[in-house]
């Protein structure tokens, strides 16, 4: 059986995509960890978020009884408080930063209690905020993933009227087309943008193009101002032979059909190399696996000491059974009928540092051969273009933000983004 | 292994943890089961006039997701009718001869219901007597329970008519609920009662319900004022043992102290402050009888610890230390001082010294953990850090003496030293 799809019963594409960090089950079970935070001042969690969460006043509100106000804590500084609950690696973030680490005992379940308050604001639909009075400007938005929301979400509470464009037609960008479904729920993600939205005052425009269905110009010269936030592009491209088999596929995009097509109809091989070692190889390789692929393994140029996934993250692809080849560097993909049939790699040893400070992998001249019938290439994002150099661009009134400038980090790190646009858009529309 | 024996005005009990008068020791199922999961006495639920109970009856605080911190109950005395209660008590004291075996008392207010009672109750055997004179609620509108205790006339006379028909030990139980302890356990003692115990539960109300905006405990739409126990009222309760320890009168009869002892530590604790006997009630009600055996090996492993052979070594010990403020030493400094090797970076010291006592610690930033260091010049020795700090032995108070000498407030004013300067 070489690439398929259908692998699976329902029933086991269900318990394969089950939501692995489940919420809490009752207020007595949350109230638990929540008693147990010790509020600490000037927080090292809240210093460890992208967005700034002041973590402790959220937990504090929990334990009051004041979850209307852990809710709104938690959005007025995220407003996908809801979504990076669920998928933000906490464990190199606010949970890495809990001083119970330093007593070694276990930290505070901040996501977990993050996501308790959110919920129960999403689930009861809270209006949180309220929009100020209209001020009488229009900003367009492209792009409706995280920073483009958060962005968005802040300019219409200052009472600006906001347009987004989105190219998909679904919005929530890679928290609703580039994140394990086990993480974050389809459904999860159009319930969060429905919330943010019913603050009133955005409007979405879907399956619209940045370059073909609407032009720069022409937005720049209807809005006050125009917010770029049309996240990364493909992932890189592997530079060897035999990239362009049948076989070989692009990390974002086999993640993109998982949740735009529906788990049954990806189609998915019986051995499935994975190239690379971030969140995104990560969600690439489990997800294979849940799909029905009986091999999947995980190479990695560089050693675990390089690797840009945590731990946390390393264990659920152990976990479901992938294998991991550490210090092993793509060479040769090779096939038949144009098809990949075989990855040959070289063996790697660990040279000086290069720019990032990590050990270069450099060849020892030894090779290998992995028998394969899917390549998924997950070695980082490039952005489409170098549109967007900063927060403010030189065009005036054209600004920027989130993995289109950053080239692909975190979606809280795309939401904090959102928010430091729209204070430069406000500050602009203020100058004016 | 200490010897827990108690000695209580002749009262033998095999160790000095007995059941406060409640729900716990009003009928003979629960007695005998408390006997059996080792404690060393019972003050049997008080006695009196035919009753009749409402329901609900309790309320509590709790805090930080700690349950029941501080009880509340409106429950009056036994409404079981008396002559089944006596048969049981008989029964009691029967089974386990030696277990101290003390009885509640609350007669109406007259001479002869006192001297009838009394006979009755020492007919069953009983040890000792306790005169409930705290009661703080239904009993009082009556003119008894907290009524009697908080005006000494009338307690000294109600003791006089006990004494005149009570042949057995007579312990006057005392309510908190007054400006002072004191005048109504030296009327009790004057008038003959031979041992005292202290606190009786104080006037509260626990809480109102946000929704319903009743307060704790509800009964039917209405609450009332109940009296409060558990944990939270121990410091008070030591406070007022304390000064029955300190009075020249009151000192001469033994105590039994009562109020929010759940461990053996808060028992140690009332011994040293000079407590005989501890009662025992909220913890047994939340927990069970079964408290019974850390409360013994607890305290015995403490004892033992000290070098205390027997409990009367320790008992008392340390009301001496408990003196009046302008007793003490005014050139006694200690000064905070934080180990970095154990400091988490929670920065409580911090936020607590910064805006509730002297600004006397020094935040240097950090990302993500803030480095806290003491600024040893305006540190005034207050412990608010080191109370605050999660981590045990991190804050320390280290001693540095204003001066070698012994100096209190009295002498500095005489010698007319320098106030601080501001």
């Amino acid at each position: 059986m070489a690439i398929s799809n259908h692998r699976l019963t329902t029933a086991q594409y269900e318990d394969n995509f089950r939501d692995i960090h489940p919420g809490f089950a009752t207020r007595d079970a949350a109230l638990v960890d929540a008693n147990r935070c010790l509020f600490c001042y000037d927080a090292p969690c809240t210093k460890s978020c992208p967005t700034g969460i002041d973590v402790p006043k959220f937990i504090k509100q929990i334990t009051t009884d004041n979850i209307r106000g852990s809710a709104h804590t938690i959005f007025q500084s995220n407003i996908m408080g809801g979504g990076c609950s669920r998928v933000c690696p906490v464990e190199k973030l606010c949970e890495g930063a809990c001083v119970y680490n330093l007593m070694e005992e276990e930290a505070i379940p901040i996501a977990r209690l993050q996501r308790y308050s959110t919920d129960i604001a999403m689930r009861e639909r809270w209006p949180l905020f309220v929009r100020k009075p209209a001020i009488g400007k229009r900003v367009a938005v492209v792009g409706a993933g995280p920073a483009g929301l958060s962005c968005a979400h802040v300019l219409s509470r200052e009472g600006v009227e906001v347009v987004i464009y989105e190219k998909e037609p679904k919005g929530g960008g890679l928290m609703t087309y580039g994140i394990a479904a086990y993480k974050v729920t389809p459904e999860y993600c159009e319930e969060e943008l429905d919330y943010i939205l019913s603050l009133g005052g955005i409007s979405v425009v879907y399956n619209s193009s940045l370059g073909k269905d609407i032009m720069l110009p022409a937005l720049l010269q209807e809005y006050d101002a125009v917010f770029l936030a049309y996240g990364v592009g493909l992932t890189r491209q592997l530079g060897v032979p035999g990239e362009a088999l049948e076989g070989v596929v692009d990390a974002i995009r086999f993640i993109y059909s998982i949740r735009a097509d529906g788990y049954p109809a990806v189609p998915v091989g019986d051995k499935v190399a994975v190239i690379g070692m971030g969140m995104t190889a990560i969600d690439a390789a489990t997800q294979a696996k849940r799909l029905g692929a009986s091999e999947v393994t995980l190479v990695y140029r560089r050693s675990q000491d390089e690797m840009p996934c945590t731990m946390t993250e390393l264990e659920i692809a152990k976990l479901d059974g992938c294998r991991v080849l550490w210090l092993a560097a793509p060479l040769e993909l090779t096939g038949e009928d144009g098809r990949v049939t075989h990855l040959r790699c070289s063996v790697m040893r660990l040279g000086d540092p290069d720019d990032s400070g990590r050990r270069s992998p450099v060849p020892t001249g030894e090779t290998f051969t992995l028998e394969v019938d899917m390549v998924i290439k997950a070695t980082g994002q490039k952005p489409y273009g170098e549109l967007a150099p900063a927060v403010a661009t030189d065009t005036k009134g054209l600004f920027a933000g989130g993995d289109c400038v950053n080239g692909g980090k975190e979606v809280v790190d795309a939401v904090e983004a959102g928010k430091n646009g729209a204070a430069a858009i406000m500050k602009y529309l203020g100058s004016r | 292994m200490a010897n827990l024996q108690t000695n209580f005005l002749g009262i033998q009990s095999p160790n000095p943890f007995w059941l406060a008068s409640a729900p716990p020791t009003d009928k003979k199922v629960n007695v005998l089961r408390a006997f059996e999961a080792g404690w060393g006495g019972v003050v049997w639920k008080t006695l009196g006039s035919q009753v009749k109970n409402v329901s609900s009856r309790y309320s509590a605080v709790d805090y930080h997701g700690s349950r029941v911190m501080g009880f509340n109950n409106i429950e009056l005395i036994s409404d079981r009718p008396l002559e089944l209660n006596l048969r049981e008590i008989k029964e009691c004291v029967r089974l386990f001869p030696d277990r101290a075996m003390i009885v509640s008392l609350m007669a109406d207010n007259d001479r002869q219901s006192w001297h009838e009672l009394i006979k009755k109750v020492e007919d069953t055997g009983a040890h000792g007597l306790e005169l409930n004179f705290g009661c703080p609620h239904g009993m009082t509108e009556r003119g008894m329970g907290a009524a009697v205790g908080q005006d000494p006339a009338i307690a000294r006379l109600v003791v006089e008519w006990v004494m005149e028909a009570a042949t057995i030990p007579v312990i006057t139980k005392l309510t908190p609920n007054v400006h002072s302890v004191v005048p109504t356990g030296r009327a009790a003692v004057e008038a003959g009662s031979q041992g005292l115990s202290l606190i009786n539960t104080i006037q509260s109300v626990t809480g109102v319900d946000l929704d319903t905006f009743v307060p704790n405990p509800n009964v039917g739409g209405m609450s009332t004022f109940g009296g409060y126990c558990g944990p939270a009222v121990k410091p008070i309760a030591l406070k007022m043992l304390t000064t029955i320890a300190q009075d020249p009168v009151t000192s001469k009869a033994p105590v039994s102290g009562i109020g929010g002892i759940g461990t053996w530590k808060d028992a140690a604790e009332f011994m040293l402050l000079g407590a005989t006997t501890v009662q025992v009630c909220t913890a047994a009600m939340k927990y069970g009888f079964r408290i019974i055996e850390d409360l013994c090996e607890g305290l015995s492993n403490w004892m033992d610890e000290k070098g205390f052979g027997s409990i009367y070594d320790f008992i008392g010990r340390s009301v001496p230390t408990l003196t009046h403020w302008e007793d003490l030493d005014i050139n006694y400094h200690i000064v905070a001082h934080i180990d970095p090797a154990k400091c988490i970076h929670c920065g409580l010291c911090y936020i607590a010294c910064e805006d509730g006592s002297h600004q006397a610690i020094d935040l240097s930033y950090g990302k993500p953990y803030n480095t806290y260091t003491i600024k040893e010049p305006e540190c005034v020795g207050c412990n608010l850090c080191k109370l605050v700090c999660p981590v045990a032995d991190c804050i320390t108070m280290v001693e540095q003496r204003k001066g070698p000498d012994y100096l209190n407030w009295k002498e500095f004013q005489r010698r007319g030293l320098p106030l601080n300067d501001h």
